[in-house]
């Protein structure tokens, strides 16, 4: 097996400084990051295109103005969306797309659990702040569009750097040592083989003996 | 120490623990399908490495199949080339697929519990997210991501944080016209689309023990549609006669021997949970939402509650949701117009569900405004159906039975509904686009939607049964 391609796999993160996307408005779904429609690929590339199609684009294919994504005002790796994102479908073609798109952070006052799993393994970084720093963000950025914000996982920091506003975040130490590495979950389990064949020797429903 | 059931199953499988990092749980049996897998084998593929345990992947074509004439080649050139994939894959894997045209191949989550391949104290996982319909048997069973998929194709074992575990008990006994599909939407409404994110549910209490398993599933399906990440059912005699005799069910002296394991898994008097909740099942009517989340629902005789009356302030959310919909606040959507009813899903596209609306179709004929999808949930409960006669009180209603799969649930195959259109369906989101683009959504009980489509507007089944 080839380490070092397994090791490379992951874009590593650090720290990062951009301005933010502001996508206001709660329990946006993933259905709505990527239609089911576009989920017939067989590959991970290409989903960015299709990031929030229907937010997107209207029914001829015409950008529609005030959207967000499409207002030359915002742009940057920063995306910043209302509570409870990426809820419903498990589908992990949500957080590529959003990878994809160019974001590599995501910060909201709240993460559906199986979005926040898929974003971390495909080296996006969630960031979960209190529902009042995230208000202040939205206020900030409405104020001041292009305003760039800080985000330092080796210090679990985001900042406003030009406005002394910070706050710190939670992230699992594993799972931060799996993004400043670029290591993710798959090589770590690879190296747990032999204690699995182990376990399974008392597993009651494994199928065989192996 | 007390434990829970969720506990005791979660411990059962925890093959190490990192310090201060996630747990590397041992997956017992894993669902693939079309849509989910590809990416996966692709990363196996790269890195020259073989499933580690093909035994324990059971694969079905289902989320992205057209619901009539599978005999032939699928029409959609993308849609073929996903199911090609995932048979060469299973192929050169090893893997058991039931794919289109095989007796066994249906829903995931229909197929694993009707086999008999879902058994309690299991972990379960697969890509999709209503993988919490077989906590119905007592099973920790959660959906994945597809890296996550590969992870458990590649080493049979996932990276995984425990979840907090609340136990919700519902008290009482259900009312006639009422089901479990009303109970889950009532619980939902209740604590939100986000309330129960980051926890592992288990339902207890009279009503869920007095439902059927099939229901059971029905409650566990929609755990995800509150953000929890499984829900669960102690297993228990219903559990034992739905499993006994199913075709991958223990049997001779192994049954014995693993009803005596079964019978362990159960919440002990004083275990902990970190939140627990109550309800009455009297209170619980036939329910509708009217939004575009799932947690937006009522008692189907109530009028759409105005944005103050929601919890959490999600007033943006809220009207952005009932313009989308474009239903008004303070009104009726009983004897509302709509001309689509999808009756199907792994949430509502088992037999009983089927049963349930013949018995309201029955010697009546469907609203001449209505378009209805009735899919059957896989090809033994198409079998069923047939066999029962269902499919011929359905025809002299006016009605069509297709063929199994996801159909309109998430509308990746020809069966859409129009933009603007409404569509009372037995599914499990009433997201927006959901059903096709420009769709609208309004979940029900099969009841519900099988008496919407006899009036050909949104009908309390109370009234006709």
């Amino acid at each position: 097996m080839d380490k070092h391609y397994l090791a490379e796999r992951m874009e590593k993160f650090d720290k990062l400084i951009s301005s933010v996307v502001p996508l206001a408005g709660e329990n946006i779904d993933t259905d709505q990051i990527i239609p089911a429609r576009f989920l017939k690929a067989t590959t991970r590339e290409g989903f960015g295109e299709n990031l929030f199609r229907d937010w997107r684009y209207d029914d001829k294919g015409e950008k529609v103005k005030d959207f967000p994504l499409n207002n030359k005002k915002y742009t940057g790796k920063i995306l910043l969306a209302g509570k409870n994102f990426g809820c419903g479908s498990s589908r992990e073609h949500a957080a590529w797309a959003i990878f994809d798109y160019g974001f590599r952070v995501v910060v909201s006052s709240y993460f559906a659990d199986i979005f926040k799993n898929n974003a971390l393994n495909n080296g996006l970084l969630p960031v979960q702040v209190s529902e009042t720093f995230s208000e202040t963000l939205f206020r900030s950025i409405e104020d001041k569009p292009g305003m760039e914000v800080e985000v330092d996982l080796k210090a679990q920091l985001i900042k406003l750097p030009g406005m002394s506003i910070s706050e710190p975040f939670e992230i699992n130490p594993f799972k931060k040592h799996c993004l400043l590495t670029g290591k993710d979950d798959f090589e770590f389990l690879l190296d747990h083989l032999e204690s699995i064949r182990e376990f399974e020797k008392n597993s009651i429903y494994t199928l065989e003996t192996y | 120490m007390d434990k829970t059931l969720f506990d005791k199953v979660w411990e059962q499988h925890v093959v190490c623990e990192i310090n201060d990092g996630p747990s590397v749980l041992y997956i017992d049996r894993h669902f693939i399908h079309e849509v989910t897998s590809p990416q996966a084998f692709t990363g196996l593929n790269e890195k020259g490495l073989q499933v580690f345990r093909p035994k324990q992947t059971i694969a079905t074509a289902d989320h992205n199949v057209p619901t009539y004439d599978q005999h032939l080649p699928i029409k959609n050139a993308l849609s073929r080339k996903q199911v090609s994939v995932l048979t060469e894959n299973c192929k050169t894997y090893g893997i058991e697929l039931y794919g289109l045209g095989h007796p066994y191949q249906g829903i995931v989550h229909v197929i694993g519990p009707e086999l008999g391949i879902t058994q309690p104290g299991m972990t379960i996982v697969c890509g999709d997210s209503h993988t919490s319909t077989h906590g119905a048997f007592g099973n920790i069973a959660f959906g994945i991501g597809t890296s996550e998929v590969q992870h458990v194709l590649a080493t049979q074992t996932l990276l995984q944080f425990k979840p907090k575990t609340m136990r919700i008990n519902v008290e009482g006994d259900l009312q006639n016209g009422v089901m479990a599909k009303d109970l889950i939407l009532y619980i939902i409404s209740k604590i939100g689309m986000g309330g129960a994110t980051g926890y592992f549910v288990e339902y207890s209490g009279q009503a869920i023990r007095n439902l059927s398993m099939e229901s059971r599933m029905t409650v566990c399906n929609m755990s995800i549609e509150m953000g929890a990440r499984g829900g669960m059912i102690a297993p228990d005699e219903v559990t034992f006669e739905y499993l006994k005799n199913r075709e991958f069910a223990p049997r001779g002296k192994a049954w014995g021997k693993m009803i005596s394991y079964w019978n362990t898994l159960h919440t002990d008097v004083d275990a902990v949970f970190d939140r627990k909740l109550t309800f009455h099942a009297e209170d619980i009517a036939p329910m509708i939402t009217f939004g575009t989340n799932p947690g937006m629902g009522m008692c189907i005789d109530e009028m759409v509650p105005s944005p103050e009356h929601k919890l959490n302030g999600e007033t943006y959310s809220f009207d952005k949701s009932i313009s989308y919909m474009n239903i008004d606040s303070g009104t009726m959507l009983l004897g509302k117009k709509v001309n689509y009813v999808f009756i199907g899903s792994c949430t509502n596209g088992r037999i009983e569900d089927l049963r349930q609306v013949a018995r309201v179709v029955k010697g009546r004929k469907k609203a001449p405004n209505i378009t209805a999808l009735i899919v059957p949930g896989s090809r033994q409960v198409e079998a069923m159906a047939r066999k029962e006669g269902i499919d011929k009180i359905l025809e002299a209603a006016g009605f069509e039975l297709r063929q199994p799969g996801c159909s309109a649930c998430l509308a990746m195959n020809e069966d859409k509904i129009p933009k603007g259109e409404y569509c009372v369906s037995t599914s499990n989101r009433n997201f927006e686009g959901r059903q096709g683009p420009g769709s609208r959504t309004l979940l029900a009980s099969p009841l519900t939607a099988a008496a919407t489509a006899i009036k050909g507007y949104i009908a309390d089944v109370r009234e006709i049964i």
